[in-house]
């Protein structure tokens, strides 16, 4: 009885994780896409914005600044509109814990 | 020969390079992928899984070229503004990650005994395999053109290498008041905005050192493919007199002495340097692993592990694949599909679930000059119902006119891509 509980809470942790800003694989593959031009774990090795190190709420910020259009850019409006707030903030989470 | 891990660990230090990643994301994943194919999704792929494994899968990565070569950036080789140095980058980077690195011809792979056989005999083991061939041509679709004439007189330069200094080197021995023409094939080909980006920066070069040179774009396709409105825009603003746009001019025959060329519904074309992009398809070991699934062409994949359908513990990346809606074959694009498989991989041989799907984006540049750069962005999100990737409605766009400060983005996406893919 006490197992099957252990069992339930565990199961139940495991789909928040899925579900939730908290998945740190998903958060790793999100913002592994953003390296393709701000470099590998957001190392920029110049030219483009460095993401790594970035505080949480100065990334979330942006992205919700260029969606607005408050953010002027050349293509960062348009790609931000292509993330929800979730998204967003597993990125976020991501690049805020990278040195 | 036949290679084991064993063998493989005596080889790479591989015990060195789990001490390089540490062992902070605490995965269990170990055994041996190979990858066929050194692009830009052969390369972030070996580099992703590496780095996500924390050194604890032996990747072995086939490439029949001893350096990377840049496809994007290539035609500014063939108008003289960049170098073949300058689009250039070496496996050494891969290397310090543990990548093993085998140059050689990936030549038929067998999905059961899970090797893959090389041109020289060597056999390579997996527990899964990633191909990322990119293209071969269907010198076929363009009657009298022959892989030997097209690799001497009659050039496609569509990929980047000896090809693209061979052409660089006709249009300079092209006379002033001469004609160059490009055969664009119908689409699905590799890079859409290529040919009009090459169309563009060839146009300059004859407009600053042979002004009296005509450039004709004859196209497969009904309408500019990618990027209209701004390639229509800079033809008519810069290259006024110099290029020519013609659509629906699908060839019928190509005549390599007389170089001309005819079509179904319009006057034939003499041209003093003909650039003949044949119709593609996924590259060669692709078929002969039974990976094409679409219209003899294209690799049919699970979008959320790009594992191949006929074959598993087969992953395909980039050009090869058949592409989701909307989904251009670009390089950038190709490196999203690595770290789809990357991360895949390393959960499935960690005893793990694969992934939930990430969202991929793809961002391209076009020079219209040398100075002066647009861009198509498009970011593209896994429909759980249709089983592939769709683009988020609203997201993406193109640049609303060519400009300087993205001609300077260009050159720092190139830089920042070869690193996260090389380095």
């Amino acid at each position: 009885m006490k197992y099957r509980k252990i069992a339930l809470a565990v199961s139940l942790l495991g789909l928040a994780g899925a579900a939730s800003a908290d998945n740190h694989v998903l958060s790793r593959n999100m913002a592994s896409a953003c390296a393709s031009c701000h470099g590998t774990n957001g190392n920029s090795i110049g030219g483009m914005d460095p993401l790594a190190g970035m505080p949480k709420a100065e990334m979330i910020k942006k992205m919700q600044d260029y969606r607005s259009g408050a953010k002027p850019a050349t293509v960062m409006h348009q790609l931000a509109k292509g993330y929800t707030d979730q998204q967003v903030e597993m990125i976020a989470n991501f690049f805020a814990a990278q040195k | 020969m036949t290679f084991n891990r064993r063998d493989f660990l005596k080889m790479s230090g591989a015990a060195a390079a789990g001490a390089l990643y540490g062992c902070a994301g605490g995965t269990r994943a170990s055994g041996n992928v190979v990858v066929i194919g050194g692009g830009y999704g052969g390369a972030t792929a070996a580099k992703y899984i590496r780095m996500w494994s924390n050194g604890g899968i032996n990747v072995t990565l086939v490439e029949r070229n001893p350096a990377f070569v840049s496809c994007p950036i290539s035609n500014l080789v063939l108008s003289g503004d960049k170098t073949m140095a300058d689009i250039t980058t070496g496996y050494d980077g891969l290397k310090k990650h543990g990548v093993r690195v085998v140059q050689g011809d990936a030549v038929a792979v067998d999905p059961v005994k899970r090797t893959v056989k090389l041109g020289n005999g060597q056999e390579l083991s997996y527990d899964r395999l990633v191909v990322s061939p990119g293209i071969d041509f269907m010198f076929e679709s363009v009657p009298g053109l022959t892989p030997a004439l097209a690799d001497s007189k009659i050039l496609h330069a569509w990929k980047a290498g000896p090809q693209t200094v061979a052409l660089r080197k006709q249009l300079e021995d092209m006379k002033d008041g001469g004609v160059f023409a490009i055969a664009i094939p119908k689409a699905p080909y590799r890079c859409p905005p290529g040919p009009y980006e090459r169309a563009c920066v060839v146009a300059e070069y004859f407009k600053t050192k042979k002004p009296k040179s005509k450039l004709l774009i004859l196209d497969a396709n009904e309408d500019v493919v990618s990027k209209k409105g701004l390639f229509m825009k800079a033809w008519g603003d810069l290259y006024k007199g110099i290029i020519e746009y013609r659509p629906n001019h699908v060839v019928t025959q190509l005549d390599a002495n007389a170089m001309t060329l005819k079509f179904e519904f319009a006057d034939a074309v003499k041209a003093d340097v003909l650039n003949v992009i044949p119709g593609q398809m996924a590259g060669g070991i692709a078929k002969a692993a039974g990976l094409i699934t679409a219209n003899n062409r294209w690799c049919g994949i699970d979008w959320r592990t790009m594992e191949s359908v006929t074959h598993k513990n087969i992953h395909v990346l980039g050009d090869s694949t058949l592409s989701a809606p909307a989904m251009p074959k670009s390089g950038h694009m190709t490196t999203q599909h690595a770290k789809i498989a990357a991360g895949a991989i390393v959960a499935l041989m960690s005893g793990e679930q694969a992934p939930d799907p990430m969202v991929i984006a793809n961002t391209c540049y076009s020079f219209v000059n040398s100075k002066n750069t647009v861009h198509v962005a498009s970011v593209h999100t896994y429909d759980a119902k249709d089983k592939t990737f769709k683009t988020v409605p609203g997201s993406g766009g193109l640049s609303s006119a060519a400009n300087e400060q993205e001609a300077k983005y260009a050159m720092a996406w190139a830089r920042n891509v070869w690193a996260d893919a090389l380095l």
